[in-house]
């Protein structure tokens, strides 16, 4: 996907007037929130009236489930490495065959020899962020296969000319229904229509065709199972499960990190995810895929490959972001996120938008391509307080400021205001004497009013709302004339 | 009880009422009062711009001249949060600070949560005549657990009604120097927050952090909205209403 990241400030403008973003925006914010607060609640109140049947005062609140959830994701990316040998080992044995690939073009390479092994001209793909970290469908059209994407949101932006995801579970978050209309009258051929079942069927007769005629799937995966050497995968719509048992061959695509130890685990998973994502209690599909098909199986692909990707992800084993790759990509940090709820996905500018983009955009693709990222958020935590494996997203963009600040990457007239700033600061008169010329000054500008309508030192303060004028002298002036010294 | 009064760099600046109230509502609740001369900045904004160092030489500043309190009270959860939660992070490598980090930490308190919870105030001096809706600022919310206890006091006030407004816990958008790098952002999420707290259909907004206040009322006025009144906790639990008329020494007022 082309990096977009570093222009980040620009592109928010265009984003607050698009009147049609801001209405989709408000829409879906709602509904992600809300029903996530409601699972949440509905968890805790079955969790205390189970506990309260068996005479017990320990419920699992959704909160301890939380922490074990960001417990078991710790365990596993403590050791990565042991559990991806248990995990090769057991895919191994189970008949799969396990690809390693340091980044999006090992990605497309290994991808591609698979289909030209198997001879293969069309790939169907469900739901993968790594397809789009590697940019697979370029790659794969480029090399004569065709990819075609069957998750519903995916096929719209497909057939939209390849539109990138703005949400990495609902991906066309950023469409109306009657751009989906339009869109699908156009390339469909067919009379416009704006039922929405009416248009899912008319979507899944387009790609019947596909499914019954490509040679390879191509999914992404939730967990990889280290016990079982497995995938599981958790989807709202059949197409994953068409992707991964029609054809003959099957090509997982994930990171490294999604890795949980025992099938046990993923029961904890499995109860924080959906109700994270879209505060489900289950989501519609949960598929477990362990192996090649068996002789008794009546389907299921003969050749299932694991392509295990870094991309980035092992810098961040060995320093401060660690925690970061206990994410589950549930999104619910973007749901909850001011600055997403605002702009929406497609101003970030990679793959991953919201919170979890901010940390991960720059360490995947450098820290100094996308230097706003970081930097646009409030640091409210409402992220971090919902995330099923607990990262404290707002403490890693801190740490992703500081690296900024000792790299020498902030504007030189901000290390200059702070370099001023901190020296006063330890000098309490002068500071003191600062503020109340500052006060006067401020005072000043607002001419008798109570307010300042344009700031000339910070205009971006004044462009969307006033500054309340300052009452007069600074409370130290006043304390020390009312109290005596 | 000595309580050192932290007054913060926004309330010196802007709004001195505030301060003045706190030191109203913690002598009227008996504490003997001291505000340190030399006090400046807690060093949240260094921190939070990623110039670690900065904000480590504040934090042992602040710590040095807070030493001695029975307890530091600040009308900021901002400001509050960040002395009891980044500095003993900030000062963890240097064993001869953080100790002094974290008994500085053990003491501070934002203000409605220490007149609940160390002092049990049970009657305050304000009085409002209207509704208020309360603006649950993020630093005090999700890093203090400050919830209760500004709604504990406010249901004290005679006259007082409060009305909760849809989204009182989310961001209004300030952030800090956010707010002046994303300006139009920053305007943007604060609308969201204007309109849901005229949805309430309160008179006032009351929050406990000047600048997400800042932040609120600049955006309220810009959108035409001269009617609303935005006002520091503090200012209605002592009943200064925020004209910039602090009330006599010893709260006599
Ligand atoms: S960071 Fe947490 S909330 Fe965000 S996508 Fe990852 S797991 Fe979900």
């Amino acid at each position: 996907m082309r990096q977009q990241s570093m222009h980040f400030a620009a592109r928010v403008g265009d984003r607050l007037a698009d009147v049609k973003l801001q209405a989709n925006l408000k829409k879906a914010k709602g509904k992600f929130v809300d029903m996530r607060a409601a699972a949440v609640r509905e968890f805790d109140a079955d969790a205390a009236a189970c506990a309260a049947a068996a005479g017990r005062d320990d419920a699992v609140t959704f909160a301890a489930l939380r922490d074990a959830g960001a417990a078991i994701r710790s365990k596993v990316i403590d050791d990565l490495d042991l559990w991806l040998e248990i995990f090769e080992a057991k895919a191994k044995a189970s008949g799969a065959t396990v690809l390693w690939a340091r980044n999006g073009e090992e990605v497309c390479a290994h991808t591609i020899e698979i289909a030209r092994r198997h001879g293969i001209s069309k790939a169907i793909k469900s739901k993968s962020m790594l397809s789009e970290e590697a940019d697979l469908n370029a790659a794969l059209s480029a090399a004569g296969v065709q990819p075609v994407e069957t998750d519903l949101g995916e096929y719209i932006l497909q057939i939209a000319g390849n539109e990138p995801p703005s949400h990495i579970i609902a991906p066309v978050i950023h469409k109306t229904l009657d751009e989906v209309a339009d869109l699908f009258a156009r390339e469909h051929g067919k009379p416009r229509k704006t039922d929405i079942p009416a248009l899912t069927r008319e979507a899944r007769e387009a790609l019947r065709a596909h499914f019954l005629s490509a040679g390879m799937g191509i999914s992404g995966g939730n967990f990889l199972i280290a016990e079982t050497g497995g995938v599981a995968l958790v989807t709202n719509e059949g197409n994953g499960r068409m992707v991964t048992t029609l054809p003959n061959v099957h090509v997982v695509i994930t990171g490294i990190e999604k890795i949980l130890p025992t099938l046990e685990d993923l029961a904890t998973l499995l109860r924080l995810l959906p109700r994270s994502a879209t505060g489900q209690t289950i989501s519609n599909y949960v598929s477990l895929l362990t192996g090649t098909k068996g002789a008794a199986d009546p389907d299921g692909p003969e050749h299932l490959y694991f392509i295990l990707v870094d991309n980035g992800r092992s810098s961040l084993l060995e320093d401060d972001f660690r925690a970061m790759l206990r994410c589950i990509r549930c999104g619910a940090c973007m749901n909850h996120c001011p600055v997403y709820q605002t702009i929406g996905g497609h101003a970030y500018g990679w793959v991953y938008p919201g919170p979890m983009g901010s940390v991960l955009t720059p360490l995947f693709t450098g820290i100094e391509r996308a230097l706003d990222l970081p930097q646009a958020s409030t640091l409210c935590n409402q992220c971090g307080s919902v995330c099923p494996v607990k990262i404290p997203l707002p403490q890693l963009l801190r740490t992703l400021r500081e690296r900024q600040v000792t790299r020498q990457l902030r504007p030189r007239s901000e290390r200059f205001g702070l370099k001023v700033w901190a020296w006063l600061a330890q000098r309490p008169a002068l500071y003191a004497r600062a503020a109340s010329y500052f006060a006067r000054y401020l005072g000043w500008l607002a001419g008798g009013e109570d307010r300042i309508r344009v700031f000339a030192l910070a205009p971006q303060w004044t462009a969307g709302r006033d500054l309340p004028a300052p009452q007069g002298k600074t409370f130290r002036e006043r304390w020390a004339a009312e109290r005596g010294r | 009880m000595r309580v050192a009064l932290f007054v913060t760099c926004l309330v010196d600046l802007m709004r001195p009422s505030i301060g003045f109230a706190t030191a109203r509502l913690l002598e009227e609740a008996g504490c003997e009062l001291v505000v340190p001369e030399t006090q400046t900045c807690c060093g949240q904004p260094a921190y939070s711009s990623g110039n670690r160092a900065a904000a480590r030489q504040l934090a042992k500043k602040v710590i040095g001249e807070f030493a001695g309190f029975d307890y530091v009270v600040a009308p900021s959860g901002s400001c509050a949060e960040h002395i009891r939660n980044a500095y003993p992070l900030l000062l963890a490598d240097e064993a001869d600070w953080l100790p002094r980090a974290q008994e500085l930490a053990a003491r501070t308190f934002e203000l409605t949560d220490f007149l609940v919870n160390v002092l049990h105030v049970d009657k305050v001096p304000g009085r409002f005549a209207g509704s208020v809706t309360y603006h649950d600022s993020c630093s005090g919310l999700r890093g203090l657990g400050i919830r209760e206890q500004p709604r504990a006091l406010l249901a004290q006030v005679p006259g007082l009604e409060l009305r909760e407004m849809a989204g009182a816990e989310e961001c209004c958008g300030f952030g800090g120097a956010f707010s002046v790098k994303f300006g139009e952002l920053s305007a943007a999420i604060a609308a969201r927050k204007c309109g849901n707290l005229r949805a309430s259909g309160a008179d006032a907004v009351v929050g406990g952090d000047l600048g997400c206040l800042l932040n609120i009322e600049g955006r309220l006025r810009r959108e035409g909205d001269l009617k609303t009144r935005v006002l520091h906790v503090a200012e209605v639990l002592a009943g200064v209403d925020g004209d910039g008329e602090a009330p006599h020494a010893g709260g006599a007022n």
